[in-house]
């Protein structure tokens, strides 16, 4: 064979082969890499979803509970008090839960996928205080809700901030699932489920 | 001394390079103010590299340590206070004299044949900057580290679809905590440095290749002399070597007096809530970024309405990083016949004008709270921030251009 007789057809293929299995091979590589920036199994566990039994949860009572290191409250709205959201709509200022601070399934009136029970994440959106739960009355107002000690920020039941107070959005929903009728868990739904 | 010259040299081309990149180095000699900001982004980024070394010694990336460790480098390591002042000085310093630096170019048309590769890697180095610095504000782990963090990351957030599994990633975590600082630590100590360096290395190189511009525009490597010498180029070293010192000089003496006098610059250098330790449950009342980022911010926060049913803050990110995007095609935007501002028309010379106004704009918009401004002064910045760029092929085709001297002048 001369020297110069060389098959180039051939060693394009071989140059293609190798850039294909080398770029598969650094492809595979990779993965470790990138996979080890998900969450680890000691942030997914800290994180995990909180499944919360009500059957015990009477109307009219909070309870909290903690995702992700935040308070959550549950509580059951007796019918008095869902009454008193109606009333208060005039007084909140984001009645129609416009700003998205609640999943789509609670983006209603109560706030909430079943009439009566709520889930809130209990942290003001002004500077983050926890505010008190005074289902009877809040200071200077006609109905119940919440008030934050802090700066004055009141909600009512369904968490809706009112007019002329610092906090300037809603509650946050946090997103929750019923698992039955008394059991539902509170950092998947649906959607992400 | 010569014979240890000569024994490396037959074993590395040290006295090659020296030549090639220095004592050879023929550059314009009609180099004026805005030629000193290239080397002095050089010492900036040597004292960058300097100081940040140190406070890595003394530093804990770790949410319960960071915060209290860069209080105890402020107080109980001996010069820490002087160290950690020079890096968060440095950082932005750096975006002043890389601002300056952009503009010479912009000025000057720098960017324009053959110096393209110059102005891509130029840009990139200023993407990897903004990087560097947004990981590197997280590490104090002060409020507003945290959220600045919070806000950025949930950007990505907006991307539809595969957004907030994409944030999540980024985070490590459901919300930014120490899994995120450790792995911004080591991007930010490690990684891009190593990259910056690198893009820095190619910058000079390319530059070298095909040699400095000038305020005239005029290319010097066609009128050489007998020897092939440029007759309008001076060798680097050593006149310029010498020359950039003075100009060292007078940066360094703004530059301490920052350093000692005025470290915070009045909140917009070191914000005033990132004395407080990083709290997830409370947001502090007025996020905003570091003065650098502001113009783009302010464009982020420019686009309110939604389009074809995404939300509107991803079209914000959209335009923010299309607002820096753009920069890197500007070389084939430029239609001109000529590069420097001094020859072009009048139409040029006001649509820079224009850009550099509303970008100035943009950045104080982006520091100010939303409300504190009227709702139409960020959009109309944003928007004829992208017509200096877009319109360029027209207005630089259109114009008439002034005649270019054969030789430099001064």
């Amino acid at each position: 064979m001369k020297e110069n007789d060389v098959n180039q057809s051939r060693r394009r293929f071989l140059v293609g082969a190798t850039s294909v299995v080398g770029a598969a091979g650094a492809v595979g590589a990779a993965v470790p890499f990138v996979a080890s920036w998900n969450p680890s199994a000691k942030a997914k566990a800290a994180g995990a979803p909180v499944k919360v039994d009500i059957s015990k949860l009477q109307t009219g009572q909070r309870i909290t509970v903690e995702w992700r290191g935040k308070p959550v409250w549950l509580i059951k709205r007796t019918p008095d008090m869902l009454e008193e959201l109606r009333e208060a709509d005039d007084l909140v200022s984001d009645p129609q839960s416009e700003v998205p601070q609640q999943p789509a399934y609670a983006t209603n009136e109560t706030r909430s996928i079943k009439n009566d029970v709520v889930v809130l994440v209990g942290i003001c959106t002004h500077l983050g205080c926890s505010p008190q739960y005074l289902p009877e009355v809040i200071p200077d107002e006609t109905v119940g809700g919440f008030y934050c000690p802090c700066h004055g920020s009141k909600f009512d039941l369904a968490g809706r901030v009112f007019k002329g107070v610092p906090a300037p959005t809603n509650l946050v929903v946090p997103p929750h699932m019923y698992l039955d009728d008394t059991n539902l868990i509170i950092g998947v739904d649906e959607e992400s489920a | 001394m010569q014979k240890l010259i000569n024994w490396i040299d037959e074993r590395l081309p040290i006295v090659d390079a020296w030549e090639k990149h220095l004592s050879k180095y023929y550059a314009p000699k009609n180099f004026n103010f805005w030629y000193f900001f290239g080397s002095l982004a050089l010492v900036v980024l040597v004292n960058q590299l300097l100081t940040g070394i140190w406070l890595t010694m003394s530093y804990v990336p770790t949410a319960e340590g960071a915060f209290a460790s860069v209080e105890y480098i402020m107080r109980d390591v001996e010069f820490g206070w002087l160290i950690r002042y020079l890096h968060s000085t440095g950082a932005s310093a750096f975006f002043v004299v890389v601002y300056l630096h952009m503009f010479r170019g912009l000025m000057y048309g720098s960017y324009q044949k053959p110096r393209e590769l110059i102005w891509i890697f130029g840009m990139t180095i200023y993407l990897v900057l903004m990087a560097e610095a947004f990981l590197g504000y997280l590490l104090p782990w002060g409020q507003m580290s945290y959220w600045g963090a919070q806000v950025i990351v949930s950007l990505f957030g907006a991307i539809p679809v595969v957004g907030e599994d994409l944030a999540q990633w980024i985070r490590g975590d459901y919300l930014i905590s120490g899994i995120t600082l450790n792995r911004f630590f080591a991007l930010h100590v490690i990684a891009l440095p190593i990259v910056l360096i690198g893009l820095v290395v190619l910058h000079i190189l390319a530059l070298h290749e095909v040699g400095s511009n000038n305020p005239d525009g005029v290319d010097i490597k066609k009128n050489k002399d007998e020897n092939g010498v440029p007759r309008d180029g001076i060798p680097f070293h050593p006149y310029y070597t010498v020359h950039d010192i003075v100009g060292l000089v007078v940066f360094l003496f703004v530059f301490c007096v920052v350093v000692f006098y005025f470290p915070e610059m009045g909140g917009y250098f070191i914000e005033k809530p990132n004395f407080e330790p990083a709290n997830p449950l409370k947001t502090p009342d007025h996020i905003a970024p570091v003065w650098y980022f502001t113009p783009f911010y302010a464009m982020l926060r420019a686009v309110t309405y939604p389009l074809f049913g995404v939300d509107a803050k991803f079209w914000g990110v959209v335009v923010m990083g299309a607002g820096i995007a753009i920069l890197f095609v500007l070389p084939w935007l430029d239609k001109s016949p000529v590069r420097s501002i001094r020859y072009k028309g009048m139409l040029s010379k006001i649509w820079l004008a224009i850009f550099v106004v509303s970008f100035v704009i943009l950045g104080v918009c982006g520091a100010l709270p939303a409300d504190a401004q009227p709702s139409w002064l960020a959009p109309l910045c944003t928007a004829l921030y992208f017509a200096y760029f877009l319109l360029m092929p027209l207005y630089t085709k259109m114009e008439s251009t002034k005649p270019v001297p054969e030789r430099v002048t001064h």
